[in-house]
């Protein structure tokens, strides 16, 4: 039988204020255990939740790049339940009327460009963490670090819309560009700060109705993500195909095996209790506040690829991967604008650059070769001084000290020879040496003239212009 | 000194013939004499309260005195205050030594107030009769027979005995008004949001109001001009212009519209309550008042209105007590959950377990709609009853309780008989509304009566004027136990 798969993403996103989403204390990561937790973050008897407004704008951001809904009655609820990392033995969140409704985000599979829906956006607050190893001096002791407790999340909920892990994936990092590009986030995984629950589900290519889903916790990295859905897939299939029933429940990859785990069924699901924080009146967003967070929106990543296709020219397949931050963007734009050269730009930034940044571990903020250098080096191959080939020795060259391009090809005599002469002398000598590929160009195969350039450009090291000993090399042969 | 009400200590502590030191140890040593009879108090520590007495001194000796500073002042064991253990009258923060101040104790630091000690209280403010204490109950200064209210049982308690000359009281369903009559003294509970709730430890987010508790209603307006105010910290709190609770105080009564519910007077109302509120009616006909009879038709709905809500929010707000982090830890158990069942089975009295267990049941899905939303629905209702009336009238009265205090015990074991005394006053906190008592008279038994005072919004100083008129016409509220 032939199987569709269905998937719908739960992110949580860490909102990088300053201070907590109810409290002053601060958010930053890596502190020592329980040392940004205040009154409010411990429950003392008698403390009180005040909204972080900072949070709220936050979440309008998201909201307007979605193209949501923004709800102006914000009404925060508590959901009840005992964990020894939830202080107050509630989260308040939000249940009915979130923050941000609707809106879509597009994403891009290979070639293919689809639009993803989204259901909601609420804001809540995080939860401590329990810390079950490594306690100095204790054995069969847990921990409680508070420092993240009140830690501002904005939960993003979509549409089972995605129907591949690749398009899982594809998704969850638009998402992670547009909240970074946004600067809502700041993006790092391994600390939590954004983190996918998959919710999977397969039915018989036809059928309507979904089949029951799964999710899948707490995924902190793409890799882990399409890993986890790819062993969920299967799970579910050979499940069924083996005469099983999948069970709704809730599941966690385990990435040094490959499979994900039921935590809980469905039938110890907890009823949270929700009802509305009676600590905290409904926040009522004006228009005038979502007005001013629109004002000061940047244009987003979708808006700049389809302007990069439009000026210059790019693919929708570069144009994504140029749009995948916003530092790369502004990157890309710098040296477009600066080289006239959009096309090749993009070549070079998406290929050998990229691959470079890659290789040693950089994000393009730690790039040593500046958008202004890699200019350098694109009008110079633009301009024929050096060729496209001898140009990644140049690049090379410039990645790992501080030359300019111009000063690459000078001290390493890169420059492309273009003087006829030159040239002509070394198609001459190529044809004399070489009477057997001569004949057979002459008897008609084309491909023997690649022969005789290739020894052309051997001879001048590879610095002979290609096209001009293409072109001597056919006069000569009195084939022009 | 120690009948003196609060502007007359003032008045002696201004002219230097006596100092706070003095006074602080007059309270203190009636504290020593009385309290194993009354148990109004959880926590004494003279040392702490003599050292506040003393910084009092010094500031008057430097010329920084306030109205009220070195005045002495019991607090309810529900306000958190920096080195003094803050238990809520529960075993479960029997071990709970606050770090830091609620803002109403920020504010009467500020003006120099003297800590005399802690009052006993029902356990998490749960309670009408003050039985509900894990330090056990608070008897009735006039009858050590009877209940002394509650849930701010030990406050009243400590102000009618003269142990203190004020207190503060908390009032979720009338735990300030209902103590203050049932012991005899002036009690009032603000507009909800005119005092902050940080600091004060949570039953019922919704309803909860602190308030001050003395002999004279112009002392609850000097104390309410103290801890009123504006807080951030409290997202409830009313931002608005300073008030000075006093500044109706001179006003006469004449023209005032008085309303009278009619469902305040009807069946289950004590002879001697009806006598004692038709005298004091009388009374403010006297001084001028125009009398209306206004109908408040869902005031029978408080109570399921009310049993629904605060043991709702309460099952919530009282989960921080897990024995996580500080309060009770059973000594012994097997894992996570038993811990947790353990310790809030050990550290809860049976009083609010019972409300925890109803408000999580009200609050459970497939019940949510049926109980919570409706009596939010009723909640509305009970409001505008109290809108309709005020276009009638500027203030409403009405007794506080169906009785005089009963006895210790009578009704401990039928908490249903115990819940339908609070009839005259929670609707007073599902509608958001000021309201106070002011002692009225005596049952045939001796036992005080008071008389509800119910304003509307914001009217506090209308209604203290009221109550002030009544006793410059009255001496109820001079009257002390004799002990």
């Amino acid at each position: 039988m032939k199987w569709e798969v269905v998937i719908g993403l739960e992110v949580h996103v860490q909102l990088n204020t300053a201070s907590k989403i109810f409290s002053g204390s601060s958010t930053a990561f890596g502190a020592e255990p329980n040392t940004q937790a205040s009154a409010v973050e411990l429950a003392l008897p008698g403390v009180l939740p005040v909204m972080n407004k900072a949070a709220v704008e936050k979440a309008i951001r998201l909201g307007l790049a979605l193209g949501s809904t923004i709800n102006k009655k914000n009404v925060f609820a508590r959901k009840n339940y005992f964990y020894p990392d939830l202080p107050k033995g509630y989260q308040i969140s939000q249940m009915d009327l979130p923050i941000v409704q609707h809106g879509t985000l597009t994403i891009q599979v290979g070639d293919e460009e689809k639009v993803i829906h989204l259901t909601r956006a609420h804001l809540e607050e995080d939860a401590g963490k329990s810390i079950h190893e490594g306690l100095e001096g204790l054995s069969g002791v847990s921990g409680i670090d508070l420092n993240r407790a009140g830690t501002p999340l904005l939960e993003i909920v979509s549409e089972p819309d995605m129907r591949s892990p690749e398009e899982a994936v594809a998704y969850a990092r638009a998402l992670h560009t547009l909240v970074t590009w946004l600067g809502i986030c700041d993006g790092n995984m391994q600390e939590g700060s954004f983190r996918v629950d998959a919710n999977v589900s397969v039915r018989p290519e036809g059928q309507v109705e979904f089949g029951t889903r799964r999710e899948i916790k707490n995924l902190n990295s793409f890799r882990f993500l399409q890993q986890a859905i790819e062993a969920e897939i299967q799970w579910q299939i050979d499940t069924i195909e083996d005469g099983g029933k999948v069970q709704q429940a809730t599941v966690l990859f385990d990435p040094d095996k490959g499979e994900t785990r039921a935590m809980r069924s469905k039938e110890d699901a907890h009823d949270y209790r929700y009802f509305p924080d009676p600590d905290l009146l409904p926040v009522v967003i004006t228009q005038e506040q979502i007005d001013a967070v629109r004002e000061s929106m940047p244009e987003l990543p979708g808006q700049m690829k389809e302007r990069f296709a439009e000026n210059f020219g790019v693919s929708a397949y570069d144009a994504n991967l140029l749009t995948s931050s916003y530092a790369l963007a502004r990157y890309f734009e710098a040296v477009a604008a600066a080289t006239g050269q959009g096309k090749l730009a993009a070549n070079w930034i998406n290929g050998e650059l990229a691959a470079s940044l890659n290789r040693d571990g950089l994000d393009i903020a730690q790039s040593p070769l500046s958008a202004e250098r890699l200019a350098g080096l694109i009008v110079r191959i633009a301009d024929g001084t050096v060729s496209s080939k001898l140009a990644k020795q140049v690049f090379e060259a410039m990645w790992g000290g501080e030359l300019s391009a111009d000063e690459v090809i000078e001290r390493d005599g890169l420059k492309q020879v273009s003087d006829v002469g030159a040239i002509e002398k070394m198609v001459d000598e190529a044809i004399a040496a070489n009477p057997k590929a001569v004949e057979e160009f002459r008897a008609g195969k084309e491909k023997a003239l690649n022969a005789l350039a290739g020894q052309v450009m051997k001879a001048s090291k590879g610095k002979a212009n290609p096209a001009q000993v293409q072109e001597i090399l056919k006069q000569k042969l009195g084939a022009a | 000194m120690i009948n003196a009400t609060l502007k007359e200590l003032s008045a002696a502590l201004a002219a230097k013939s006596v100092s706070s030191a003095e006074l602080a140890g007059q309270f203190l040593d009636r504290i020593a004499a009385l309290n194993p009879t009354l148990n109004a108090f959880i926590t004494v520590d003279p040392e702490k309260t003599l050292a506040e007495a003393a910084a009092a001194d010094a500031a008057r000796a430097a010329g920084q005195a306030g109205l009220l500073t070195g005045v002495p002042l019991a607090i309810k064991d529900i306000f958190c205050q920096q080195g003094w253990k803050t238990s809520c009258g529960s075993k479960m923060l029997d071990n709970f030594i606050a770090p830091y101040d609620a803002h109403v104790i920020e504010r009467v630091r500020a003006a120099g107030l003297v800590t005399i000690g802690r009052t006993n209280m029902d356990e998490f403010a749960m309670g009408s009769a003050n039985e509900n204490s894990y330090y056990g109950p608070v008897k009735n200064p006039w009858d050590l027979a009877a209940i002394p209210g509650g849930s701010s049982g030990g406050s009243a308690a400590a102000v009618a005995a003269r142990l203190a000359p004020a207190a503060l009281g908390t009032d979720t369903g009338g735990s300030i008004r209902q103590p203050a009559s049932h012991c005899g003294i002036t009690g009032i509970k603000p507009t909800y949001g005119v005092v902050s709730r940080y600091g004060m430890v949570a039953f019922a987010s919704s309803l909860d109001q602190g308030g001050p508790m003395a002999q004279t209603a112009e002392d609850c307006a000097l104390l309410l001009n103290t801890i009123a105010g504006f807080d951030g910290r409290d997202s409830t709190s009313l931002e608005r212009p300073t008030e000075d609770y006093t500044r109706e105080l001179g006003n006469s009564l004449s023209g005032l519209k008085v309303g009278l519910p009619r469902e305040y007077f009807a069946a289950g109302l004590s002879a001697d309550v009806a006598r004692v509120i038709d005298e004091a009616v009388a009374q403010l006909k006297k001084l001028g008042a125009e009398v209306v009879e206004v109908s408040l038709p869902n005031t029978e709905l408080s109570i399921p209105a009310y049993y629904v809500i605060a043991p709702a929010e309460a099952s919530s707000n009282l989960s921080r007590y897990d024995g996580v982090r500080y309060g009770h830890r059973a000594a012994e158990y097997k894992d996570l959950v038993d811990m947790y069942e353990k310790s809030r089975a050990e550290g809860f009295g049976a009083e609010v377990k019972r409300r925890i267990l109803v408000g999580t049941y009200v609050l459970s899905h497939g019940y949510y709609d049926a109980y919570y939303l409706k009596a939010q629905k009723i909640r509305r209702l009970i409001a505008d009853d109290f809108k309709k009336a005020f276009e009638q009238c500027d203030v409403i009265l009405g007794p506080v309780a169906p009785t005089a205090a009963f006895n210790i015990g009578e009704k401990s074991n039928d908490p249903v008989e115990m819940y339908l005394s609070d009839i005259y006053t929670l609707s007073v906190n599902l509608a958001g509304l000021p309201g106070m008592s002011v002692p009225a008279g005596f049952a045939a038994n001796g036992r005080p009566i008071g008389l509800q005072i119910i304003g509307n919004y914001f009217g506090e100083a209308k209604m203290l004027n009221v109550a002030h008129q009544f006793q410059q016409a009255t001496d109820w509220h001079r009257k002390a136990p004799a002990l």
